[in-house]
């Protein structure tokens, strides 16, 4: 249950939550113009005559863009329409030379759809889509540079958006945090979005309101761009505690947009836009209605690669995993084929656990993407045969593998240059415990006269004489064969 | 339609121009009898008819993705009243 009711002084409060994500679409030019989409490029030179709405210019449509807002629907289960028409969405700022954001607003171009979203304790929930519909970027708006004037950068502007709008279903942070997740996931998956939110390449609005279980929806307010999934779910936790507060004391919400304030972890009034939310749309009429062809719908629909979900599904199916470890190794299409390639002719439990535990904790330390581990697959997978044959010992691979982090070489080079190789040779473990046997004279008397606890002790020591190397089940043979005298 | 001296503000605010009180009423009829003038196309019987938004017979052109224009900086801010660093100068505005 995932659920978080927020205990008040009479009773509990339930927390609605609906989030719209801006996701930048990946094209190489932007929505209606041939300006290029490249992140960081020097100020306002990736800017056509159309971005700056320049007098005359005409819009003319992306059809990459097209493209990937209907995968993207296709993807989100959505219902793709065939029509969808072009609005105007108007207001004036200055990161918006038009006056007017193209968007659309009755018939966007996709419709209903779902998002299965995985929760910390293993369960899953399906989360409705309202819509997604494709609209231009706005500009760049810099305050920081000058203490009287901003600085504006038209970079960004018209670049091409999908803005995904899930329905009032998610109840927690929690929730929310998973939504994002799994949205993020599909869109790289399919590679419509590359889901960066540092570079503000996916953007989150959060409409939060709370009620009493089972009322009806209570008054919302909108929090306006969030940039990491850890801000939105502080910044829904805040707003939900504080709309409790004013509402227990007697207060009503008024419907207004806030602001996240990351530093301080609250939201507040962002005054200037209390009359912005009549934009008068209107179709544009520099635009014609945009008309699929069902045909060409299908055959995007043909080309989607596996997606998380069924990946999920089938690694729990055929590899015996755990959903908790499956959704893990899904979340990145990277690492589920890193996990493929490993698991493929091996022990796929162990390769899950060598991944998730071993690689994932490495890589995090090195700030690296499992794209550019120092670890390859095919080495991973060298590591397990090497424990499988008996080389080393289950151990001593844990040390092979931070040798191979460190070098990029692989498990048996580094075996052999560190001389890992494990001691199965029987004679060479009966010197050691002989040896250890002698030296602990007083502690072997001891376990002959019944502490027996005392065998963990012998197998650590010889162990240790041995550099770890000895094989274990010859080393517990033989010890208690000599132990037993 | 009828609209009122006060719809007149409000739609002027939203458009950012400057209508002096003086003029309202005179506006608000002006727009009402464009409205009304417009509004006799409500005697037609449009049930079943689909909403049209053009009027020619074509299906919106696509391009392809391919970066057509090269970054013209200086023709971009040409006409900024204001640039700094390669960037439009503008009065502040901030939340």
């Amino acid at each position: 249950m995932a659920a978080l009711l927020i205990e008040g002084s009479n009773g509990p409060w339930e927390i609605v939550i609906g989030l719209e994500v801006h996701a930048q679409v990946i094209s190489r030019a932007k929505l209606f113009s041939g300006a290029a989409t490249a992140f960081g490029a020097d100020p306002n030179t990736q800017v056509s005559f159309v971005d700056a709405a320049m007098p005359g210019m005409l819009p003319v449509i992306n059809r990459i863009c097209v493209e990937q807002a209907v995968k993207t629907g296709v993807a989100l289960d959505a219902r793709i329409n065939l029509t969808s028409v072009f609005d105007r969405k108007n207001y004036f700022y200055p990161d918006l030379p038009a006056g007017y954001q193209i968007s659309q607003y009755q018939q966007p171009i996709v419709g209903r759809g779902t998002v299965t979203i995985d929760l910390k304790d293993g369960s899953s929930r399906t989360i409705g889509i309202t819509r997604l519909h494709l609209e231009q970027d706005a500009g760049k708006s810099l305050h920081d540079i000058a203490p009287h004037a901003s600085h504006v950068d038209l970079n960004r502007a018209g670049v091409a958006l999908m803005e995904i709008v899930s329905e009032p279903d998610l109840r927690s942070p929690e929730e929310a945090g998973a939504y994002l997740k799994k949205v993020r996931s599909i869109l790289r998956y399919i590679g419509t979005c590359d889901g960066n939110m540092e570079e503000g390449s996916l953007r989150c609005d959060a409409n939060v309101s709370v009620r009493r279980p089972g009322d009806p929806l209570g008054t919302r307010c909108e929090i306006k761009n969030v940039n990491s999934i850890r801000f939105v779910q502080k910044a829904i936790e805040y707003e939900a505690n504080r709309q409790v507060d004013i509402l227990e004391g007697g207060g009503a919400i008024a419907q207004e947009t806030r602001l996240f304030d990351s530093a301080k972890g609250e939201t507040r009034t962002m005054r200037s836009k209390e009359e912005a939310h009549d934009y008068r749309y209107f179709p544009d009429p520099d635009l014609l209605p945009l008309v699929l062809d069902p045909a060409w719908v299908d055959q995007v629909r043909g080309s989607l690669p596996e997606l998380p979900d069924p990946k999920k599904a089938r690694f729990i199916a055929d590899y015996g995993l755990s959903p908790y470890d499956a959704g893990v190794l899904v979340a990145e299409q990277a690492s589920a084929d890193y996990f493929e390639a490993v698991a493929k002719g091996r022990d796929a439990k162990a390769a899950s656990n060598w991944i998730t535990v071993e690689l994932f904790g490495a890589l995090n330390r090195l700030g690296l993407d499992i794209d550019r581990s120092p670890v390859s697959a095919a080495a991973l997978g060298g590591l397990l045969d090497l424990m499988t044959d008996g080389t080393i010992s289950g151990r001593l691979a844990k040390d092979v593998f931070a040798a191979m982090v460190e070098s990029g070489k692989d498990a048996m080079t580094v075996v052999e240059e560190k001389g890992l190789r494990q001691v199965t040779d029987a004679s060479a473990i009966e010197t050691a415990v002989e040896t250890i046997m002698a030296a602990e004279a007083a502690k072997v008397a001891e376990y002959r006269s019944g502490k027996d606890k005392l065998f963990g002790y012998f197998v650590g020591q010889v162990m240790r004489a041995m550099g770890g190397k000895a094989n274990p089940q010859a080393l517990n043979e033989l010890l208690k064969r000599k132990l037993a005298g | 339609m009828f609209l009122d001296k006060t719809t007149v503000a409000k739609i002027a605010r939203l458009a950012r121009v400057r209508i002096p009180e003086a003029d309202r009423d005179r506006i608000a009829g002006e727009l009402s009898n464009i409205l009304a003038f417009v509004e006799q196309l409500k005697e037609v019987d449009t049930k079943g008819v689909a909403p049209m938004t053009s009027v020619v017979a074509v299906s919106l052109k696509q391009r392809d993705d391919t970066v057509t224009v090269i970054g013209d900086r200086d023709g971009i801010l040409a006409n900024a009243p204001q640039m700094e660093h390669g960037f439009f100068v503008v009065p502040k505005v901030i939340e």
